[in-house]
């Protein structure tokens, strides 16, 4: 057989050191451990972050033990101070979108099994994989730096808008040196994307071993091909976003601050820089990172429920479609976040209307998903509860999306908790449930042991239902008019909604501490799970066709080949109501007598 | 209700063979169910042809993020002063063309090297090497526009204009360097007679693509300041 291998990819021999096998290693299996490690210390670590915010928010004065450590000025015996708030939040929601939800979903899974998918034995440029995770990991360590350098993190938000990112410390703690290292480490997660992407897209189009033609590849693989196409525009264009604010603040340039700057009563030395210019290239970015993170769930959760529900999804090809178009679209709706930025009136139409369009594609894929459901009998285990979970909370977000995009009603809505919640249950918690689901499907195949069921099923519950607890009463709060930033409620209309707030604390504490239980099961079931099986779902595509856990170079020295498109259940085959993508065996479906 | 069955499968014409302008798999369900692979074409490019376009798609958004930022803020403001560009630019991009010309030669002596007709190529590094010295003479050029505008008094955070010179001129030849690096790869695997066309050709067409860049980057330096 033709050797796709050699000339494909750069061989790399089998790691002998601790080092090359365990840190710098080129494996594209151990960098998706290694970014999925990342991911768990950081969306604990976000966690942590949203549990003070939330004890502040439902009791302002409260003081939490210890908390004194993180700041000392920021929190004076441990009770947090308004600027220290907003640096919680900026950093709570900078974890989250970059460190978790951008790198759980797309870069672990995806580093660990696009290329077994594709019938790989590596990714084609391990060395630029290597570097893509450690640049990662430098870009994480300079981020959660500056809670200990200068006077702490920034407190301009995850969005960071100008004019406050770029004129230094005036604008508050954080806006000098906490600005320019937030920037640094966003430009280097660019660069470990864009470096990703680059392996992605080359193992994708190029790695596929014979018969694995673009549509037989499983949706997974699509939604992380998808995922890098659009990864490679969006953060192409945020990294000279970053580098133009970095030099506002250590040249002097003036590429972000208007004339005449008062800020703090200071005038600003800069003069003439545009704020609505950092405003449409971050976005430009920004949008499309919302489905970066949200495409490689629809991807995950659609594999889990196939394999659960033991046939194919009303149409593959269909749901590829909608994915391909959610991502163009992507680009074109970024303007709905910049409503009430002082852009043209007639701009805001223009970004309305794909705004309105983009739930098309995304309607479609949550209809297909539904029918294919029906009638069929589903499999219920811990990946399937989370896939179904998935479903519920992009629907139950997303529906408030068709408010925020008219113009007229983000006028009153927007900055209000009503937003606060929609991108959390729509991207968020939607994102967590695809990760928890990828996790229990994929976890026998990466470790070589099952996780423990009960606790993934009692992991779900608590998840979901906290999940629904925590986030459908910042819909209400944001329609009563609380707006989203404040550190605490001080005005007479805002005093009724307090024990909303208290409730959604306590909701948050319980719904955190379940998590707990995830990690639980992952560690111990990690050393003393019980033994995997090869192919424990009796699933068809082809990480389910290698050993558990697979072999260095993957399928252990053959090349597979590929003979069905990846979704076969449903037959009568030697094995059982599937037949897996790599074999040969002939098989007829009820499609085909018919 | 579903049977297996042995039987060899009927194979659509229509889908054999590939026309192989994509991965081993090619884009279409082209291996027949019996894996009878001596019917399928074996091309396959390798990744880093690929590759090269994808770093191409990704360096031209990093530049058109920079050019939208210099022509809204140009727009935005009262505050913009232009300047003339130093003339030594103009020299500076007739050394880039003639790098990409002088690759181009030098790719066809490699081609014909690894072709096996060794003797007809005594040297087939020699024109690498002169590609590398108006690679390192473009940066050169470039630092001296640089210490020309210093010389007038421009310097980085001077205008808006001045920034965005230095700022598009700097990211250009901090890529161009890299285009450099390519190059020392390529002439280290040429002697050690372990060099891939692919990567020759993939350099290459970074290479070119620096050049047409900086033409852009000229234009809208030459219009814009």
């Amino acid at each position: 057989m033709h050797d796709i291998s050699a000339h494909a990819v750069e061989h790399h021999a089998p790691p002998t050191s601790f080092i090359r096998k365990h840190v710098f290693s080129l494996d594209h299996k151990v960098i998706g451990k290694q970014y999925y490690a990342l991911a768990l210390v950081a969306a604990l670590s976000g966690m942590l972050l949203s549990w003070f915010m939330r004890i502040h928010l439902g009791w302002t004065n409260a003081a939490i033990p210890g908390l004194q450590l993180l700041s000392k000025t920021g929190a004076p015996g441990g009770v947090i101070t308004p600027e220290f708030y907003l640096q919680l939040m900026t950093m709570h929601g900078t974890i989250m979108v970059f460190f978790v939800l951008t790198t759980a979903p797309f870069a672990a899974f995806g580093n660990f099994f696009l290329p077994i998918q594709v019938g790989a034995e590596d990714m084609p440029f391990p060395r630029f994989n290597m570097m893509s995770f450690w640049v990662t990991f430098v870009a994480f360590l300079v981020l959660m730096s500056s809670f200990i350098l200068g006077d702490g993190p920034t407190l301009g938000g995850w969005t960071q808008y100008a004019p406050l990112n770029s004129v230094g410390s005036v604008a508050g703690p954080g806006q000098g040196l906490g600005v320019v290292l937030w920037m640094i480490s966003i430009a280097l997660f660019c660069v470990g994307q864009l470096l990703g992407a680059l392996n992605f897209i080359t193992t994708t189009l190029d790695l596929r071993v014979k018969g694995m033609s673009m549509m037989r590849l499983p949706l997974t693989a699509w939604a992380w091909f998808i995922t890098s196409c659009m990864g490679l525009t969006a953060f192409a264009v945020l990294m000279p976003a970053c580098i133009l604010v970095i030099l506002d603040h250590v040249a002097g340039t003036s590429f972000f601050v208007p004339s005449y700057s008062v800020i703090n009563d200071q005038l600003q030395p800069h003069s003439g820089g545009s704020t609505l210019l950092w405003q449409h290239l971050f976005w430009f970015f920004g949008h499309p990172e919302v489905y970066i993170a949200i495409v490689p769930g629809i991807g995950i959760v659609s594999h889990v429920l196939i394999t659960n529900m033991r046939k194919p999804m009303l149409s593959q090809r269909v749901l590829i479609y909608c994915m391909g178009a959610l991502a163009v679209l992507s680009y074109m709706v970024y303007g709905h976040h910049m409503f009430v930025s002082g852009m043209n009136p007639v701009s805001a139409l223009a970004f309305s209307f794909p705004t309105l369009v983009i739930t098309i594609p995304a309607t479609i894929v949550v209809l297909i998903w539904t029918f294919s459901l029906y009638g069929s009998k589903l499999r219920i285990n811990s990946a399937s509860l989370f896939a179904l979970g998935f479903i519920s909370m992009f629907v139950s977000g997303g529906v408030s999306g068709f408010f925020l995009a008219q113009p007229s009603i983000d006028i009153m809505l927007h900055a209000t908790y009503f937003v606060v919640g929609h991108f959390h249950m729509v991207m968020g918690v939607a994102a967590m449930f695809g990760i928890f689901s990828a996790t229990y499907f994929w976890f026998p195949k990466m470790t070589g042991r099952m996780m423990n069921e009960s606790l993934g099923r009692v992991h779900f519950w608590l998840s979901f239902v906290g999940a629904y607890c925590i986030f459908m009463p910042f819909h209400y709060l944001g329609m009563a008019g609380n707006i989203r930033r404040y550190s605490s409620f001080p005005d007479d209309f805002l005093q009724p909604l307090l024990p909303v707030h208290k409730w959604i604390t306590v909701a948050a504490l319980i719904t955190g501490a379940a998590q707990l239980i995830f990690v639980y099961n992952l560690i111990h079931s990690r050393f003393w799970g019980k033994p995997a099986p090869d192919n424990p779902w009796e699933a068809t595509s082809l990480e389910w066709s290698t050993a558990t856990p697979p072999p260095f170079d993957n399928f252990g020295g053959k090349h597979p080949v590929v003979y069905h498109d990846p979704y076969q259940y449903g037959v009568q085959s030697s094995v059982g109501d599937y037949v897996m993508q790599t074999s040969p065996e002939q098989v007829k479906t009820e499609h085909d007598e018919k | 209700m579903a049977t297996t069955v042995h039987e060899p499968p009927k194979i659509d014409p229509r889908r054999l063979p590939d026309q192989g302008h994509s991965g081993n798999g090619g884009w279409r369900n082209l291996v027949p169910a019996d894996g009878g692979l001596r019917v399928t074409q074996e091309y396959s490019p390798p990744p880093s042809s690929t590759a090269i376009w994808v770093v191409v798609f990704a360096v031209t958004m990093m530049f058109a993020a920079f050019s939208s930022a210099l022509i809204v803020r140009k727009g935005s403001s009262l505050d913009w002063r232009t300047f003339p560009l130093p003339s030594v630019l103009y020299f500076n991009t007739l050394l880039l063309l003639a790098s990409s010309i002088t690759l181009e030669v030098s790719r066809r002596r490699v081609a014909t090297f690894m072709g096996g007709l060794k003797s007809q190529v005594k040297s087939p590094a020699r024109w690498l090497y002169i590609t590398l010295l108006l690679g390192l003479l473009f940066v050169a050029g470039q630092y001296v526009a640089w210490s020309q505008l210093r010389a007038e008094g421009l310097y980085l955070a001077t205008n808006p204009s001045s920034s965005f010179f230095y700022v598009l001129t700097a990211t250009h030849a901090l890529h161009v360097l890299g285009g450099l690096g390519g190059l020392i790869y390529v002439i280290r695997k040429l002697s050690k007679s372990a060099l891939r066309r692919s990567q020759l050709v993939a350099t290459a067409r970074y290479w070119h693509f620096m050049g047409i860049l900086w033409l852009y980057l000229l234009l809208l330096l030459w219009m814009k300041l």
